[in-house]
């Protein structure tokens, strides 16, 4: 039976293999690098489609092209391509229909150009400001008898996930505080994610620069609740570990820097798992056109590109989930600190 | 391969970019501000309220329930005293019945006792008074029939011997 099974991949694999040099399954000369890198480059309107124009594509990725000093060899590398899928950049590129080019500003020497990334920020924003804000009028016509229905039902039960199972559960007593700032950045990391997935769009949670800011966020939050439960006396207490004296010298530094590794770590997770996962459907599909065939893009990466496309719908939600549960975890050891090692004076002054 | 590696790293993926800072921050501010006043706040105090909506019901539900079932212990005891208080009536009419009859009998045979004992006296008394009769009758009788005798017979004294002796005769028949 498993011998079976093995003679039937290799049936299916060697063909694949053997195609690699030949001309039956490739589209593209040897040696004509213009006409091999459009087909790398249809990859932008469909994977299947190997008979995108030469002139768009080359207009498409001369800027990307220029930048990676790549122009010089006259053939794209796929590793570009993708790059330029993942990265920011000023225009938004329609492939087969156009491409919009959006402005450059600069305000006191900083760049603050509306790029890619910061239109998807706003089409999350706007679409989340929508859809709330119609659930929140849903809620407020809402009285305590009525089921709920329709959208404000689908926001109605995250919201009360986000309530009961994050924000209780970590923080406890007082969750209530913080449940604006959970719920805004649940859905807004969940929207971004999501539009991230839709073709010609692009991933804002996939750069660092939106994660790190939505972290810093975070980490404002959770020092500012610290300050506020703890006291700055309970602050300064609370970063000697409670130890002797004599190891303040070591402790400190060390709980100092922890502070900022927790949003350190929330800005790495969020942007390394938005990124993998189109750098993997990315690569899926590149992989067809560096071996040059059919049979590779219908039997590996197209199958492959859609159970990670899958994937992605799942992490989309799990890394929102991941990262307001984490800052509601760090606001939460922030706060009520009472069963740590420090615990003995809060627990003294009634704090629990 | 290599000089993919080195692309992702030069690629500027960790680049940073004050203006996407500046944008996200601007950005998630301004939806958080928003969504505070016209989603999130309808949204937990709407949530809150059916939650204590059905915390009050599930209480309701509980009360209910404590009193259904407090009333229908009230009504078992009630039942019960009701068949005891029965019962009790019962035997106690039995017991009444039971004595009136017993009374009743008593009086009856007593009553028939008396009666029959004053049947006997009477009869008694009868008698007495019908053996006087015959007794006086008899002893008319018999003067005549002895006036008779002698008149016609023998002498007086020889008479009265036989007078005598049939009187005497007649008294120990008599009882």
């Amino acid at each position: 039976m498993r011998k079976k099974a093995i003679s039937r991949i290799l049936a299916l694999v060697v063909p694949v293999l053997l195609s690699l040099n030949s001309q039956a399954f490739a589209t593209s000369v040897q040696g004509e690098s213009p006409v091999t890198g459009s087909a790398v480059e249809a990859i932008h309107a469909a994977p299947s489609t190997v008979a995108a124009p030469a002139a768009e594509a080359a207009a498409g990725h001369a800027e990307v092209a220029a930048a990676h000093g790549e122009a010089a060899h006259g053939e794209e590398k796929p590793g570009d391509l993708i790059m330029h899928h993942i990265l920011d950049s000023h225009t938004f590129v329609f492939e087969p229909f156009g491409e919009v080019h959006l402005p450059h500003l600069e305000i006191a020497g900083f760049d603050i150009s509306i790029t890619k990334h910061v239109v998807m920020l706003w089409i999350a924003a706007i679409l989340l400001i929508i859809i709330a804000s119609a659930a929140g009028a849903a809620a407020k016509k809402m009285s305590a008898k009525d089921a709920p229905k329709g959208v404000a039902n689908l926001l109605e039960s995250l919201v009360d996930f986000i309530a009961n199972d994050v924000a209780r559960p970590n923080i406890g007593h007082g969750y209530e505080r913080f449940m604006p700032y959970l719920l805004s950045v649940f859905f807004f990391i969940l929207l971004c994610n999501l539009l991230g997935l839709i073709p010609y769009s692009a991933t804002a949670t996939g750069n660092i620069n939106v994660t790190l800011t939505l972290s810093i966020f975070t980490f404002i939050v959770t020092q500012f609740s610290a300050f506020k439960a703890q006291g700055v006396k309970g602050y300064l207490q609370h970063l000697t570990a409670g130890t002797h004296w004599a190891l303040w010298i070591i402790m400190v530094p060390i709980e100092v820097l922890g502070q900022f590794t927790k949003p350190f770590a929330l800005t790495i997770r969020l942007f390394a798992n938005m990124t993998a996962g189109h750098i993997i459907i990315l690569s899926l599909f590149f992989i067809s056109f560096i071996l040059k065939s059919y049979i590779v893009a219908v039997a590996v990466s197209i199958p492959f590109a859609i159970f990670i496309y899958l994937l992605e719908l799942f992490v989309a939600f799990l890394q929102a989930y991941v990262f307001t549960m984490l800052s509601a975890l760090f606001i939460g050891l922030a706060t009520a600190h009472s069963d740590g090692h420090d615990g003995h004076e809060l627990e003294a002054s009634g704090h629990h | 391969m290599l000089t993919s590696g080195i692309i992702l790293l030069e690629g500027g993926l960790l680049n940073p970019n004050p203006g996407l800072i500046f944008w996200t921050a601007l950005t998630f501010l301004i939806v958080l501000i928003i969504l505070r006043k016209t989603a999130w706040g309808p949204i937990v105090s709407m949530l809150e309220e059916r939650a204590k909506g059905i915390q009050s019901a599930i209480d309701r539900a509980h009360t209910a329930k404590d009193e259904a079932e407090a009333i229908l212990k009230k009504n078992r005891e009630t039942l019960a005293m009701a068949d005891a208080e029965a019962d009790k009536i019962i035997r106690e009419a039995k017991e009444v019945a039971d004595k009136v009859r017993n009374e009743l009998t008593e009086k009856a045979q007593e009553e028939s006792r008396k009666m029959i004992a004053s049947a006997k006296d009477e009869i008694e008394q009868e008698k007495r008074r019908a053996l006087d009769v015959l007794r006086n009758e008899v002893a008319d009788m018999a003067v005549k029939g002895a006036e008779k005798i002698i008149r016609t017979t023998l002498d007086a004294e020889k008479q009265k011997a036989v007078v005598n002796d049939m009187i005497k005769e007649m008294a120990s028949s008599r009882n």
